[in-house]
């Protein structure tokens, strides 16, 4: 006798928290055959606009917090990730439909590269920082700081690997994210906001929508309150619209790219501003 | 007589030998332009100087043509070694004709000579200097090795510090081994078409550095044209939101140096009579066109009422008027424009509550002049208080503890600089910290250097220029740039 | 050390005034300790572009003799004789024999012992009370050091007075200043200044060197200053001249602050107080001289610009501005030679 299974039915993952869409959609999440897999949230402009309310108030804190705390916070994701290995390896063998092996790869290098960037947390300010010789009496040191609110087209043909590929740079330097993730792909994504809501990174710091960027993007694209904009998955979108639609509030934007973005410390410093902070000095 | 009303002290204007008519700088030589030619004026006394060029759609190709030549035929060819040895060149003919440009500039612009002579025309030497030293290290400029140059370069500059902002964008772009296509403001073309001639004399090859001038249109023209690979602009807001509107999707890389609101804030334990002298500087600075002014002033409450007095008494003693006497504190405002803009923000002020006050000047009959003026009893919803007046206006506030102070700062679409008035240390640091902006000074106000990054956070732009920071706008990292040609062969 | 000593000090008037009628240590300390910060880079950089205002024609020979007329033309030697000082004397009265439009110094400056000898030479130039004469200043106290017996400090300064000294230029006592003891520095002045009166109940002027060279830092300079001012000081001095460096633009700007900062305190343009600034030492050419004047404008306001305000200390800087204000007079560049030595 076979047992009846559980469908699975997800949510989105906002504020910390596990809300349905408040548009009430669904949408179904179906392998690489067509077989129904899940029934995932549709998000809705409403949901990116509670989205990056919630970001917006995590900022302060995450970013607020030091590198050494954030990088381990980030570490333990990754302790996290090896542990639900197998069921990271499950789901895109399903999803993308690639052998065992295929999928065990991208899981292992997508936890290869989170522990990667974890370590930037508390260096990449060293790298990317320094102090200037100013010819006067005054320290002058320049340090980058988290840009802010940063909404994410996660890659779409990539799982796990092309979601950490983004996600890891824009929130090791303390910046809060909104992220669409992969439409067809989505089951990764919503296991990763399983492993966040059970790890110390603060509700709020990364929120993840699914459904259809093309239907999303825009309104996070003219957000005013979103202060920079990763088109990486955004290839097969009109992304020059939403380009234009950031310049309403000067947004920093980072164009598309075909595949998953290559670890880079340049990925980490596009999301963060250099401060420049000038001082006098003087003996008497 | 009084000893206050000294005597006349004009800088001679011997040293300058303008021509009647200026053209365009493409490739080399001085050419005719097919725009409709304009007059510049000088602010103070509203008399002609010299008639400009205007460059059409004609000649913006010609000169990103001109560029483009000399990208691939020499600039890109030269060593780095090389091209730090023409831009040592051009640092030190600019201070040998320092005296020459600082009238020029004074003239053109309406600045105080002393601002000219002691803080523009020096820190455009010092900006050449410093990224000429660079030019045969981009190895150490944090992109990785081999870091290469993006091409032909569209820069459109503003009127109010016209020859330093021009050596903000010309330096750093052929330090990295861009060539450039350079756009001086309507109003304040003098010093950059001097500047033509000084490239003439360091020998530097023809169509490396093209310079046209023209207005808004030329400049629209130039940042458009297809054959640019990178943008620098420096002005309004509103301009800069309408070119990263019309380079989006272009590859185009842009960097941007907007408007700004910023805070000076001071704390009721600040040393008080450097606070004054960092509160005057921050605002009235080259009439307060500064895109970096300290225009909104956070006072903590307890010792308003003694900074505002101490300020309406120290400003009474700034000296408004003729920009080339070598007294003068406060020179013209740029255009009639610009004086509209800010008598018409002023009226806004006082119509919608705060309490004017201006300093007790005499204004010159004829030019475009303002007097210092301060608002109190502003509130952070007054138009004062949010908009940028780029003009001698300071807006006061007030705040109670250093989170309100803090709040009100950032309470702002802006974000390129702040000031900090505090003796206590730990304090200085941690508001800096908080701050959501690009530059903050802390116990001095409106320095600026070459080693040093400039540039906004939010509304205020995007890319750093000065500093190793500033390399990075005009330079794309080696596996960036393979990258790039691998998808671009690809599709 | 613990400030907590209820040390009475002398009730001056001016403290009594504004810090309250039980004077003490800990009163006097806690004032002080409460001056705003001064940061050192703004105010140079505030004095350095005082200094670069250009003064010129009418304003430069405004300037020059009215540089002339504040000046404490000083010699301050060990080896000082009567000769030197009836020397000295002479070129106060007639700084330029060449050109008898040139005005008077406002002062000699010299050693209390010397007094008497200054007096004579000046006969009936000396002012000796009137508006119009020249004034003889004495310095006292065990100058340049100070470092004497209260005792012997008064009496220095009442012989001086007594000798017929106009003005007593007296040094503080920069140890204890440095080492946090206000109090006696501010009961000495006190005392001094008690010694400056005279039998008719009339008082000589009494000036305070502070020694800014000594007392190192800009902080220290403005709270000294206080003090002086608020044990009864008439003028603050920088320097005795004897410790390099002796005075700055820098630190004649933050005197003037503080100056300005009690005029508007007791009234402002309502009856404020007036009090005295010297810079003496190492202010050498009229060009050094003219920023002063500049910075004293623009900064307490032209009135400053008066003998009763406003005092240059020193010797070499009177023969430069003979120099300059022959070139203005004959349009031509002068020598060393056309003017005295001394």
């Amino acid at each position: 006798m076979t047992r009846l299974a559980v469908p699975k039915t997800y949510k989105l993952y906002i504020g910390g928290k596990f809300p349905r869409s408040e548009s009430g959609r669904v949408y179904e999440i179906l392998s690489s055959k067509g077989a129904f897999l899940a029934n995932a949230a549709q998000g809705s402009r409403k949901d990116a606009r509670d989205a990056v309310v919630a970001a917006r108030a995590a900022f302060p804190g995450w970013s607020g917090a030091t590198g050494y705390n954030r990088g381990q916070v980030l570490y333990r994701i990754a302790e996290l990730l090896e542990g639900r290995r197998a069921q990271f390896i499950d789901e895109i063998r399903q999803s993308e439909g690639v052998p065992a092996v295929a999928a065990a790869r991208q899981v292992d290098a997508a936890i290869d590269v989170w522990v990667w960037y974890a370590g930037w947390a508390d260096k990449y300010l060293q790298v990317a920082g320094n102090g200037n010789p100013v010819s006067g009496p005054y320290f002058n040191i320049s340090t980058p700081e988290p840009t802010g609110v940063v909404a994410i087209v996660a890659p779409q043909q990539s799982s796990l690997l092309g979601l950490v590929s983004v996600l890891a740079p824009a929130i090791l330097s303390g910046n809060t994210v909104v992220l669409i993730a992969s439409e067809k792909f989505a089951l990764s994504a919503i296991s990763l906001t399983e492993v966040l809501a059970t790890s110390d990174v603060p509700g709020g710091v990364v929120n993840v929508l699914t459904g259809s960027a093309a239907e999303i993007a825009p309104w996070l694209a003219s957000h005013a309150d979103v202060n920079a904009l990763d088109l990486a998955g955004a290839e097969a979108l009109d992304w020059i619209s939403l380009q234009v639609s950031a310049a309403d509030t000067l947004k920093r934007v980072l164009a598309p790219e075909s595949g998953v973005p290559a670890p880079s410390v340049e990925r980490v410093t596009f999301f963060t501003e250099t401060k420049t902070i000038w001082h006098t000095k003087a003996l008497i | 007589m009084s000893f206050l009303d000294y005597a006349p002290a004009p800088e001679s204007t011997s040293i300058l030998h303008l021509k009647k008519s200026y053209g365009l700088f493409i490739d080399g030589s001085f050419v005719k332009g097919h725009g409709k030619s304009f007059s510049t004026i000088s602010p103070a006394t509203e008399e002609t100087i010299a008639e400009i060029s205007s460059a059409n759609a004609k000649d913006v190709d010609a000169a990103v043509g001109a560029a483009r030549r000399a990208y691939d035929r020499t600039w890109s060819k030269l060593s780095g070694a090389d091209r730090g040895k023409y831009l040592f060149r051009i640092a030190r003919l600019v201070q040998e004709r320092a005296r020459e440009l600082a009238v020029a500039e004074s003239l053109d612009n309406g600045k105080p000579i002393k601002e000219s002579r002691d803080v523009d025309v020096p820190l455009v030497a010092a900006w050449f200097f410093y990224y000429a030293g660079w030019a045969d290290k981009l190895d150490y400029a944090g992109l990785g090795a081999n870091p290469r140059a993006l091409g032909v370069a569209a820069q459109v500059i503003p009127w109010n510090f016209p020859l330093l902002m021009l050596a903000w964008k010309i330096a750093p772009a052929l330090a990295a081994g861009n060539t450039v296509v350079i756009k001086p403001a309507e109003t304040t073309p003098l010093s950059a078409l001097l500047f033509a001639e000084i490239l003439q004399q360091a020998e530097l090859p023809d169509g490396v550095v093209n310079i046209i001038t023209g207005a808004g249109e030329t400049g629209s023209l130039l940042v458009n044209h297809p054959d640019v690979n990178k943008v620098a602009f420096t002005g309004s807001t509103a301009v800069g939101r309408a070119i990263a509107k019309s380079t989006a999707g272009t590859g185009k890389k842009l960097t941007l140096e907007l408007g700004g609101k910023a805070a000076n804030i001071v704390f009721d334990d600040a040393p008080i009579d450097q606070a004054i002298e960092g509160i005057v500087n921050g605002i009235f600075f080259n009439q307060g066109h500064v895109c970096c002014a300290g225009s909104r002033l956070l006072v903590q409450e307890n010792v308003h009422d003694e900074v505002v007095d101490r300020l309406k008494d120290r400003l009474s003693t700034l000296r408004l008027g003729d920009p080339l006497d070598k007294n003068t504190d406060i020179g013209a405002i740029n255009s009639k424009a610009q004086l509209e803009r800010i008598r018409e923000l002023s009226n806004i002020g006082e119509a919608e509550g705060a309490e004017r006050w201006t300093a007790p000047c005499e204004l010159p009959a004829k030019g475009f002049w303002f007097a210092p003026t301060i608002f109190t009893n502003v509130s952070t919803s007054n138009r004062i208080a949010r908009d940028e007046v780029f003009g001698p206006v300071l807006s006061v506030l007030t705040f109670r503890t250093p989170a309100e102070a803090i709040a009100k700062a950032n309470n702002t679409p802006y974000g390129l600089s702040a000031g900090i008035w505090s003796d206590k240390g730990s304090r200085v640091l941690a508001v800096a910290d908080k701050l959501r902006a690009g530059v903050i000074w802390a116990n001095t106000f409106n320095q600026f250097d070459p080693a040093s990054p400039f540039g906004g956070y939010k509304e205020s732009g995007y890319g750093r220029e000065g500093g190793r920071h500033g390399l990075a706008a005009y330079l794309t990292s080696s596996a960036v740039a393979s990258a790039a040609t691998t998808r671009g062969a690809s599709k | 050390m613990t400030i907590d000593r209820a040390v009475a000090l002398a009730p001056a008037q001016r403290a009594t005034d504004l810090i309250g009628g039980d004077l003490t240590e800990k009163s006097l300390r806690l004032h002080l300790e409460g001056l705003p910060g001064v940061d050192a880079v703004g105010l140079e950089a505030r004095a350095a572009a005082l200094g670069t205002r250009s003064i010129k024609t009418t304003s430069k020979a405004w300037a020059l003799d009215k540089i002339i007329e504040l000046i404490d033309l000083t010699t301050l030697e060990g080896a000082d004789t009567p000769g030197k000082i009836s020397s000295l004397v002479a070129k106060a009265m007639t700084p330029d024999a060449s050109d008898p439009s040139t005005p008077r110094v406002a002062a000699v400056c010299v050693y209390g012992d010397m007094v008497p000898y200054a007096v004579a030479a000046l006969g009936s130039s000396h002012s000796a009370g009137r508006d119009d004469g020249i004034n003889v200043a004495a310095v006292a106290t065990a100058f340049p050091s100070g470092r004497a017996s209260l005792p012997v400090k008064i009496a220095d300064t009442k012989d001086a007075v007594a000798a017929g000294a106009d003005e007593i230029d007296m040094v503080i006592d920069r140890g204890a200043f440095l080492s946090g003891s206000y109090g006696l520095v501010f009961d000495q002045i006190v005392a001094v200044k008690e010694a400056c009166r005279r039998e008719d109940g009339t008082y000589a002027h009494l000036k305070v060197i502070l020694e800014t060279g000594e007392l190192n830092t800009y902080d220290n300079v403005r709270r000294a200053s206080w003090l002086a001012i608020l044990a009864g000081g008439d003028f603050i001095k920088t320097s005795t001249g004897k410790v390099s460096p002796a005075a700055t633009l820098p630190v004649t700007l933050l005197m003037l602050q503080v100056v300005a900062d009690w005029y508007r305190l007791t009234g402002g343009a309502s009856g404020g107080q007036r009090i005295g600034v010297k810079p003496a030492g190492g202010i050498r050419t009229s060009k050094d001289a003219i920023k002063y004047l500049v910075t004293v404008a623009e900064t307490v306001g032209e009135e400053w610009l008066q003998p009763h305000l406003f005092r240059f200390g020193a010797s070499s800087l009177l023969n430069d501005v003979l120099l300059q204000r022959q070139k203005l007079t004959t349009g031509h560049y002068s020598g060393p030679d056309y003017v005295t030595m001394d």
